[in-house]
């Protein structure tokens, strides 16, 4: 996984809740066996609007994505997650994400960034005004920074360590692996197996 | 030792129960490493995790606390012929080849065990009280029915189980979820689910494992409590839980990969340890009245917004947080719909009863209950989509393909259908469906498809009439 240490760039505020990951990215859009080429199926929907946040040509190469509380409710698909970066997103900011979505993106590089709505409400009030204002999202420093605005946000130490440095999940698991081997022979003969 | 000097037990929830018994490793500052007793995979979510143990050169640890089905992206007509669209045959050939190679066991398409994920695991006994139980499928909290903590994954996590069969993972919180008394007749387990999502909304259960208790989930059946838990999701948890009873062992006994003999006793002597202690703490307590309840259905594009049957279209003034306000607005327009319109009025196009929420045995039973003798209305057309192939072959055992037929329903063959927009069984744009499936969103049966998730009853008895309806809406059968 690439390391993740700060980010800056422009933004796009989609001021919606509720953002589900069907709408990050229809099912029709999830047939592809590899984790790249997604984009076309990002909010899919909702770009043939050309009215839509994102299709406005002062929107384009934003990396940061600020959206409204519950965002990427629903389905597992990690697809949403790759869906987001595969367009060039680095960083989403929400009040509220549902557990799935969060997870999934620790683990593939894209930062989430819980933030209380009031400043959710000053960023998009910051990048409505200005699409050139520039977003910061400082993992290192656990903040938020727009212009004046210095936001800290709260992110476990050990996930924040493991984005620093950009560490294999599974690798770190498996320096475990003699406990995990140890464990299985604790487990009771009655547990099903499939084969 | 006297009773004085004994240490007190710590009273624990049924979830930290199982949890604590699954920790492998637990160190400050981490997550806890927990094992998983069994990954169901399927097409969709399955790919790019195995690749990516090809790529790093890793095997499958437990491919025995592993099986897979293809579900998701497959026709529910003509499976005896090749996919038509060559994007979604390659998805399932795909993962057809990833589970020869790494030796898991799959139920294609066609085999008698084939079927969506959350249906075949606990039909083929796979599904057992005290496990941990994952899949790339939100929906996997379906199997909590039986007292095992299961939770969706994305597909890193996939390939995290895959090569480690643990996860490392904080602590979930747990929230009660107290369903005093009893259900009417006519009102069902769905109508108890979309009931607490409206309460809690679909942030409400964020962080948390929902436990359901009370007398109304005691007295439900396996398959009302898996439609239960199944749509735990929905409320933003991150799993249901019932505790495991008589009810649990009887539908598990005898099944094919349920524990035998001595294997038997043993587990039942452990499940029946499974259980909330009196005196444990919960971090979060929601009571819902069951002897209230009437049929619940969905008027807007996500599962909380909600309201009985008898309810009007809400109006969005009456909303005070502009947020909500909004979220109203927005949804009315996409739905089609006028604030005061009693839900009784709104006509639908199509009817689909399947899925994991209500593709069992019993939801084809209760729908074919008010079918029988009964037409489909003219202009209505109604999608029956067994959960399993197994499911399919039972119900046709009991003649339930011949009601629906009857009705003008068509009688397909398993797989996740219309629930997801993925494959050929669709919503076209506007068209407006009454479902038994588990998601309103904005075109999650079909791009501009409008949703409205009912129970099986209210399903069926909305066929008939072409508007929604529940079975006490219908007029009465004449004897013959």
């Amino acid at each position: 996984m690439e390391k993740f240490v700060s980010h800056t760039g422009t933004a796009v505020p989609l001021r919606r809740s509720n953002v589900d990951t069907d709408q990050i990215i229809p099912a029709v859009y999830l047939k592809r066996v590899t984790r790249t080429g997604f984009e076309d199926g990002l909010f899919a929907a909702w770009r043939n609007d050309p009215e839509f946040v994102l299709n406005k040509p002062e929107r384009q190469g934003a990396t940061v994505l600020v959206a409204g509380p519950d965002f990427g409710t629903g389905s597992s698909r990690e697809h949403a997650v790759w869906a987001l970066q595969n367009y060039g997103f680095k960083a989403v900011i929400s009040a509220r994400f549902a557990d799935i979505f969060r997870g999934n993106s620790l683990k593939s590089g894209l930062l989430t960034v819980v933030l209380p709505q009031e400043t959710i409400e000053q960023i998009w009030t910051a990048i409505e005004a200005d699409p050139a204002t520039e977003v910061t999202v400082d993992l290192e420093a656990r903040e938020v920074r727009v212009g004046e605005l210095v936001a800290p946000f709260e992110i476990d130490d050990y996930t924040r360590w493991r984005l620093l440095e950009g560490l294999d999940d599974i690798g770190l698991t498996l320096r475990n692996v003699e406990t995990i081997d140890e464990f299985e022979t604790t487990r009771p003969s009655f547990k099903p197996a499939t084969l | 030792m006297t009773a004085a000097h004994a240490a007190p037990v710590q009273p624990l929830t049924l979830a930290e129960k199982i949890w604590e018994a699954h920790v492998v490793r637990r160190a400050e500052g981490e997550p806890d490493l927990l094992y998983i007793d069994m990954q169901f995979i399927h097409e969709v979510t399955s790919a790019q995790a195995f690749d990516g143990l090809r790529l790093a050169g890793r095997t499958v640890r437990r491919p025995d606390l592993t099986i897979a089905t293809e579900d998701h992206n497959t026709p529910t007509l003509d499976i005896d012929k090749p996919i038509a669209d060559p994007v979604s045959r390659t998805q399932i050939e795909t993962l057809r080849r990833n589970c020869a190679e790494f030796g898991v066991r799959l139920h294609s398409l066609g085999d008698a065990n084939q079927g969506v994920v959350h249906v075949i695991g606990p039909q083929l006994g796979l599904t057992q009280p005290g496990m941990t139980i994952v899949c790339g499928d939100s929906h996997t909290s379906t199997h909590g029915a039986f007292g095992a903590i299961a939770f969706g994954i994305g597909t890193s996590e996939v390939e995290h189980v895959l090569a480690t069969q643990t996860l490392p993972l904080k602590q979930f919180k747990t929230m009660a979820i107290n369903v005093t008394g009893s259900l009417k007749p006519g009102v069902t387990a769905k109508d108890i689910i979309l009931a607490v999502i409206a309460k809690i909304g679909t942030g409400g259960g964020q962080g948390y494992i929902l436990e359901y208790r009370g007398e109304a989930i005691r007295n439900l059946s396996m398959e009302g409590r898996m439609t239960v838990c199944n749509m735990s999701i929905e409320a933003g948890a991150r799993a249901g839980l019932i505790a495991p009873d008589d009810t649990t062992y009887a539908y598990l006994k005898d099944r094919a990969h349920a524990p035998q003999g001595e294997d038997w006793d043993a587990a039942v002597a452990y499940w029946s340890t499974l259980h909330t202690d009196e005196g444990a703490k919960f971090d979060a307590e929601v009571t819902i009245d069951a002897d209230a309840l009437t049929p619940f259905v969905t008027w807007g594009t996500n599962p909380g917004q909600g309201a009985p049957l008898g309810d009007v279209v809400p109006n969005p003034a009456d909303y005070a947080d502009p947020n909500a306000r909004q979220d109203v607005e927005r949804a009315l327009e996409y739905m089609g719909l006028t604030a005061g319109t009693p839900l009784r009025e709104i006509a639908v196009d199509t009817v689909f009863l399947g899925s994991c929420t209500n593709g069992r045995l019993e939801d084809l039973r209760a729908a074919a209950s008010v079918l029988k003798g009964r037409k489909v209305a003219e202009g209505v057309r109604m999608l029956v989509v067994p959960g399993s192939a197994r499911v399919r072959l039972e119900a046709e055992a009991e003649g339930l393909n011949e009601v629906f037929e009857a009705a003008g329903a068509e009688w397909r063959f398993a797989g996740c259908s219309m629930c997801l927009g993925m494959n050929p069984d669709q919503l076209a744009p506007g068209e407006r469906s009454a479902s038994t499936s588990n998601r309103n969103f904005e075109g999650r049966q079909g791009k501009g498809g409008r949703t409205h998730l009912v129970s099986p009853l209210v399903a069926a008895a909305t066929a008939v009439t072409g508007h929604l309806a529940g079975p006490a809406d219908l007029p009465a059968l004449q004897e013959v």
